[in-house]
């Protein structure tokens, strides 16, 4: 194992807190107990799947569930015109007020027309999967071809067929700030690039899947993969019932990363359970999955970028086109993000943005991890190496250079209010790698690259986000604590067990977490935006904090002590010279009417809503830094990219349980690496050639080197003990550290994602041989 | 409508008997028949790993092998490596403090690769390990905690 590193600038006497814990939820996933959403099962359950569009673009001419329904065991087949209201809104989904109207919407079972190939058109309902499957390829679809657009900036130009009536563009957002123009006027350099991303999909291990059924109470009870319990509102208005008669349960979920973000099968779920009566499974297949559900956005950034000799970067002028498929989704927002992040974690001057998104014909794309501050790092920290390169100066220096600091303030109008340690983590990497490793052939070129990002935590402060926990007391002793929030792999309800314990002065093992219920925790929002350590973090806190509180007077009243001489700890309410066993102090607070459970609920920081030409205060509440660092290897016969160290370093704020925190920047890596590397969704003009793993290709244990990790601790975070988000940001740098990686190996830049070995070929040729751009 | 087939075969140890359609993965037999629910369907063609079972002592993808092919065998999955007694196997107390599972989803097949791969006698290197788990996949983990706990548990550290 690779030697882990933690270096903290503000120690806090902590017990169970920062603590490299074996998680309590793992307990059941390695016995193989858990039981994830497609596991559960009725006696009685009935199957169902949908009927998806075999074209990307076409008038629907035909339906017909006759032959399907005259095979036995078929129970169902719906149509939009079953559906009570079969229009899904787009809007941010969670707890919040609505957002501004997108003016877009999507049906549950598309009706007239269809944007993307894989579009649902009927959802059937059978007693057997064999019956199913049968009766699936039994519904009657007449499909009309109609002309597509396959391309975002095609899709913006006159003449595009148009894939929605409202016109092509989705959203648009612009930033000016300062004087671009007499900025580049002014300039030593200007150097220029474009750079492309491709689709990428989520690739968890677990599909799309869940059962549902009406539950004793008469609640339409949906238990399902996903990142959002509180789609039941959305369910709930589809299905044209009262909110609080649906209920979604989240177990644990097999792998999110921005793909249970949106709906998938839960509206199709409650639909075959209104018509129905009976239990329902709806799990998809990998090749539904990778066909229908949303993708991460494709998109084209020019950049032009204006230096001083010196290094400092005066200005950027930015244009970016992002594919946001047939439908809306969250692509205005991601989009945003894009626009907020493209400066990347440095102090520009003057900025020209300009950021657009298009409908196409191509699937809908939408979250995930990163959400649009990812794809801006491979271009905004490829630009930082070419000014570097093209001044002659150290990639690390120039970086360092152009660092935001504290009180600076992003294009946007957000001012920085917590420490950056970006010279840190540039420093952390590049002392951890040392000497840059010998080719191990002939024909073989070693390169070093480096890049560092920030990215937000928490969300849009207009949404104005909340997140509610419950914690109390057992008579013996013991701790249950209830939160909505949705366990997807992160450790998220692991690390609440953690914080109450540390607060209330119990063993972690006391402790049990009740979580991902609409309906019986408090609602703790999305697990999504890298805000549930952030959120429900806190909530715990502050529940635990008043519970602790309302113990603590109790026992001072009870004792004539000070209440501020009382504390919480494993003895039970420990005072100057007396201690109190836990279960007598609640015997106390009962006897005195003092509760010993509270409720706790976190507002984040609030702030107007943006408009398309953006100036704002404040749009995210905070934002996590990190730089990473990889030698390469390249084939210089073949194109083939090997990595043979990757190093990573974040300031996490405070590592609530470092083991967690190593996992979420080892994993998202490797998410980052694979899809720099290998992963794309190919589209051959609308028409989705990837139907499984065969195709789509993620990384393997034997495709990737050890991460190593690098973890400050600045304790500067708006989390609990002072902890930043860490769930997205480490998947942001590693497309970057690679492209440089291979620049500095080859001497020519590779500007289209994935960096396949064809395109890795063709900057060989271009670049002649190794010993290029400048090496950190 | 098709043709069935009686399967019997040993599943953790418990003689299970099932007539099902000749074309049931044996994935299904275990997931949907039996209540065996820790093989997890990933992919369906045998690329993800995520169902992998030992059959007679061999790692197989049980999506890909039929019911009615495993008819005499003996099936082990993951949670057949616990102890009747619920004590974890030193694999499964290794995975346990390397934070090996995240979502948990690949784990009971990484599971069963890995005691596979420790079934050998050599030693191995982390490489090795690597090379060893090429055909199971993780999204979430970047795999590097599942070598440390192979590693871990094989008492090479």
């Amino acid at each position: 194992m690779s030697t882990d590193e933690i270096r903290s600038s503000k120690q806090q006497e902590l017990r169970v807190v920062n603590r490299p814990l074996a998680r309590h939820d793992a307990a059941g996933k390695i016995a193989g107990t858990t039981r994830f959403a497609g596991d559960f099962a009725f006696a009685d359950m009935l199957h169902a799947r949908l009927v998806r569009s075999q074209m990307p673009s076409a008038r629907i001419v035909r339906r017909d569930a006759s032959r399907a329904l005259a095979i036995p065991g078929v129970i169902a087949v719906l149509f939009g015109e079953d559906v009570p209201n079969n229009v899904v809104w787009v809007d941010v989904p969670g707890q919040t007020i609505e957002v501004a109207a997108l003016k877009a919407s999507m049906e549950v079972l598309a009706t007239e027309r269809v944007r993307f190939h894989g579009e649902a058109i009927a959802l059937v309902v059978a007693e057997t999967e064999e019956a199913l499957a049968e009766a699936c390829q039994s519904v009657d679809v007449e499909l009309d071809d109609l002309r597509g657009v396959f391309d975002a900036e095609e899709a913006l130009s006159d003449g595009a067929p148009t894939v929605h009536d409202e016109g092509n563009l989705l959203a648009e957002w612009n930033i000016d700030r300062g004087d671009v123009v007499r900025a580049f006027a002014e300039a030593d350099i200007a150097v220029e690039g474009e750079y492309t991303t491709q689709f990428v999909d989520h690739a968890y291990l677990e599909t799309e899947a869940g059962v549902a059924w009406y539950d004793d109470d008469g609640v339409l009870t949906i238990r399902v993969a996903t990142q959002v319990v509180e789609h039941y509102r959305d369910i709930a208005r589809i299905l044209g019932v009262p909110e609080s008669r649906v209920r979604v349960i989240a177990p644990f979920v097999g792998g999110g990363f921005g793909g249970k973000e949106d709906m998938t099968v839960e509206p199709y779920l409650a639909l075959a359970v209104a018509r129905t009566g009976r239990p329902v499974r709806m799990q998809w297949t990998r090749s539904e999955s990778l066909l229908a559900r949303a993708k991460r956005h494709p998109m084209r950034m020019r950049y032009r970028t204006a230096a001083r000799r010196d290094g400092t970067i005066l200005a950027h002028d930015i244009d970016i086109t992002s594919d946001s498929g047939a439908y809306a989704y969250l692509s205005a927002l991601v989009l945003l993000y894009s626009a907020v992040h493209a400066c990347g974690p440095y102090d520009v001057e003057h900025v020209r943005l300009r950021t657009r998104s298009a409908y196409t014909n191509n699937p809908p794309t939408s979250a995930m991890r990163g959400f649009g501050g990812m794809q801006v790092v491979f271009a905004y920290e490829s630009q930082m190496d070419r000014v570097a390169r093209e001044l002659g100066l150290d990639p690390v220096q120039v970086r360092k250079r152009n660092a935001l600091a504290r009180g600076d303030v992003l294009p946007v109008g957000q001012p920085i209010e917590t420490e950056v340690l970006i010279a840190d983590t540039l420093d952390g990497v590049v002392a951890r790698a040392g000497v840059r490793p010998e080719p191990s052939g002939p024909r073989k070129a070693v390169g070093r690259g480096l890049a560092s990002n920030l990215q937000s935590y928490g969300r849009l402060v207009w949404l104005n986000d909340s997140a509610a926990a419950w914690v109390g007391f057992q008579l013996d002793g013991s701790l249950t604590v209830r939160c909505g929030v949705q366990d997807i792999g992160g450790g998220q309800a692991s690390s609440l067990a953690q914080i109450a314990a540390e607060i209330l002065g119990v063993d972690l093992d006391q402790v049990t977490v009740h979580f991902g219920d609409s309906a019986r925790t408090p609602l703790a929002g999305t697990t999504t935006a890298t805000r549930q350590l952030y959120m429900s973090g806190n909530a715990v806190y502050e529940a635990s904090t008043i519970l602790r509180d309302q113990i603590l007077r109790a026992l001072a009243d009870e004792t004539n002590q000070p209440f501020e001489s009382l504390s919480m700890a494993e003895e039970g309410v420990v005072g100057v010279d007396t201690a109190l066993p836990l279960r007598e102090a609640l015997v106390v607070c009962r006897r005195r009417n003092v509760p010993i459970e509270a409720l706790g609920t976190f507002f984040g920081p609030k702030g107007r809503p943006v408009v398309r030409d953006l100036r704002a205060e404040r749009v995210f509440p905070d934002f996590t830094f990190g730089s990473h660092l990889a030698d390469v290897e390249v084939d210089l016969d073949t194109g083939h990219v090997t990595v043979l160290r990757y190093i990573a370093c974040h300031d996490v704020g405070r590592a609530i349980n470092p083991r967690s925190v190593e996992g979420q920047i080892s994993g998202g890596v490797v998410q980052g690496i694979g899809m720099a590397l290998l992963e794309e969704v190919v589209l051959q003009d609308g028409v989705n050639m990837t139907g499984g793993f065969f195709q789509y290709l993620i990384p393997t244990a034997a495709d990737v080197p050890d991460v190593e990790t690098v973890i400050l601790e600045s304790g500067e975070g708006m989390g609990p003990f002072g902890a930043r988000g860490i769930g997205e940001p480490p998947i942001g740098p590693p497309a970057a550290v690679i492209a440089n990686a291979i620049t500095n190996a080859v001497g020519a830049r590779p500007t289209a994602l994935p960096m396949t070995p064809e395109r890795v070929l063709a900057c060989i040729e271009q670049g002649g041989r190794a010993g290029g751009e400048g090496a950190p | 409508m098709t043709d069935r087939v009686e399967v019997s075969l040993t599943v953790n140890g418990r003689p299970t008997t099932r007539v099902v359609s000749a074309h049931l993965s044996l994935l299904q037999l275990l997931h949907d028949e039996a209540g065996v629910a820790d093989p997890k369907y990933g992919c369906g063609e045998g690329v993800c790993g995520a169902c992998t079972v030992l059959l007679d002592g061999e790692p197989v993808s049980s999506c890909i092998v039929l019911a009615a092919q495993a008819h005499g065998g003996e099936v082990l999955t993951a949670s057949g490596l616990t102890s009747p007694d619920g004590t974890p196997s030193p694999l499964q107390e290794a995975f346990h403090l390397y934070h090996a599972a995240q979502c948990g989803f690949c784990t009971p097949g990484m599971l069963m690769c890995a005691t596979a791969i420790l079934a050998g006698s050599e030693p191995l290197s982390r490489a090795q390990i690597r090379e060893g788990l090429h055909g199971n996949l993780c999204r979430c983990t970047g795999y590097g905690p599942i070598v440390d706990a192979i590693e871990a548990a094989r008492g090479v550290r």
